[in-house]
């Protein structure tokens, strides 16, 4: 996982900083609620979302031509865990408790599921708080993008449990 | 926002509309929950389209850019187009997207915001007497959707599907 980046980020932009509108990619949305209510969106690759499933259902590498039911429940699996590091992390570094619901998964295009994702989320300005990390593995060419997404109100609590607000 | 453009492709972000004429098409890529409105007028072949995020704008705060609402952004592409030389009363409509992305198993208003998108577009359409010729809306299905305006055709593009002609 590298280094996370935030930042205020107008809608359209925040698609590109994963990849173009039509892209194919997975989605999986986790509501978190706790002192600081967010939305954490973990977004992978469509093709590394394929490798990800061959390599956890033991097939060779592009054997996963179509995304069923064992396929999808992989999916939301993987996000769930690294969802659960993620905020883990990310509880150590703000002192703040998160606590996850269950994920929910879209496939499809970028555009499509990031936009619902954040407009389900409460997200109705243009602009859109993104702390950002970015999940890469040259070795196993995966490549993944987690958002957190705070609520209304709960941007303070997290800016002020790491001590940049008075 | 309006462009008297011959032989181009223009495309519409989130949130905004946009009105041509003659040898053009107009794009909006990735339509998840907002709902994509195509309006075209024969005699004059003037089209209209715009990408709204949220149902009505009395519902929700931060409401500095009417584009985001149907009951906003609807008359402001229709009355741009009569502005620009369309008849009124011929103005015909094609609506797409609308759809439920994610299969959460929660309690959560917002998350049928693609149906209210829906709901609020044809009751937009409604008040101002747009006929409303077809529509591809609702399921699961990410869309990217195309007006050609010399023709009034409005093509949808998802993934892992045929074009679907409206």
């Amino acid at each position: 996982m590298s280094v996370p980046r935030a930042g205020l980020v107008p809608f359209d932009e925040i698609v590109h900083l994963v990849g173009n509108e039509e892209d194919l990619v997975a989605c999986v949305d986790t509501r978190v609620t706790g002192p600081a209510p967010a939305c954490v969106l973990f977004i992978l690759q469509g093709d590394s979302a394929y490798y990800l499933v061959d390599m956890l259902l033991g097939r060779q590498s592009g054997e996963t031509t179509e995304m069923g039911e064992m396929e999808r429940s992989t999916l939301t699996e993987v996000g769930n865990i690294l969802t659960g590091s993620f905020l883990a992390a990310f509880a150590q570094m703000t002192q703040l408790k998160f606590i996850p619901e269950v994920p929910a998964l879209a496939l499809d295009m970028l555009g499509a599921v990031l936009t619902t994702a954040l407009i389900s989320s409460g997200y109705f300005s243009e602009q859109v708080l993104v702390i950002e990390t970015t999940l890469f593995n040259e070795h196993d060419s995966i490549s993944g993008h987690f958002f957190l997404v705070p609520q209304e109100g709960a941007l303070k609590t997290i800016l002020k449990a790491v001590g940049l607000s008075s | 926002m309006a462009a008297l453009l011959e032989g181009t492709e223009i495309k519409v972000g989130i949130a905004q509309w946009w009105v041509a004429r003659g040898n053009t098409r107009i794009v909006t890529l990735g339509l998840g929950s907002c709902v994509g409105i195509a309006l075209w007028e024969a005699g004059t072949r003037t089209g209209g389209l715009a990408h709204i995020m949220l149902p009505e704008s009395a519902n929700f705060p931060d409401r500095n850019n009417p584009g985001k609402f149907a009951d906003t952004a609807i008359p402001l592409t229709f009355q741009e187009m009569v502005k620009t030389g369309a008849r009124a009363g011929a103005i015909v409509a094609k609506i797409a997207g609308g759809a439920q992305m994610f299969n959460f198993t929660g309690k959560n208003g917002m998350l049928n915001i693609g149906q209210r998108n829906v709901e609020a577009t044809k009751q937009a359409l409604e008040r101002l007497k747009i006929k409303l010729l077809a529509e591809h809306t609702g399921g699961n299905l990410g869309r990217t959707m195309i007006l050609d305006v010399a023709t009034g055709q409005v093509t949808i593009r998802t993934l892992g599907h045929p074009l679907i002609y409206l």
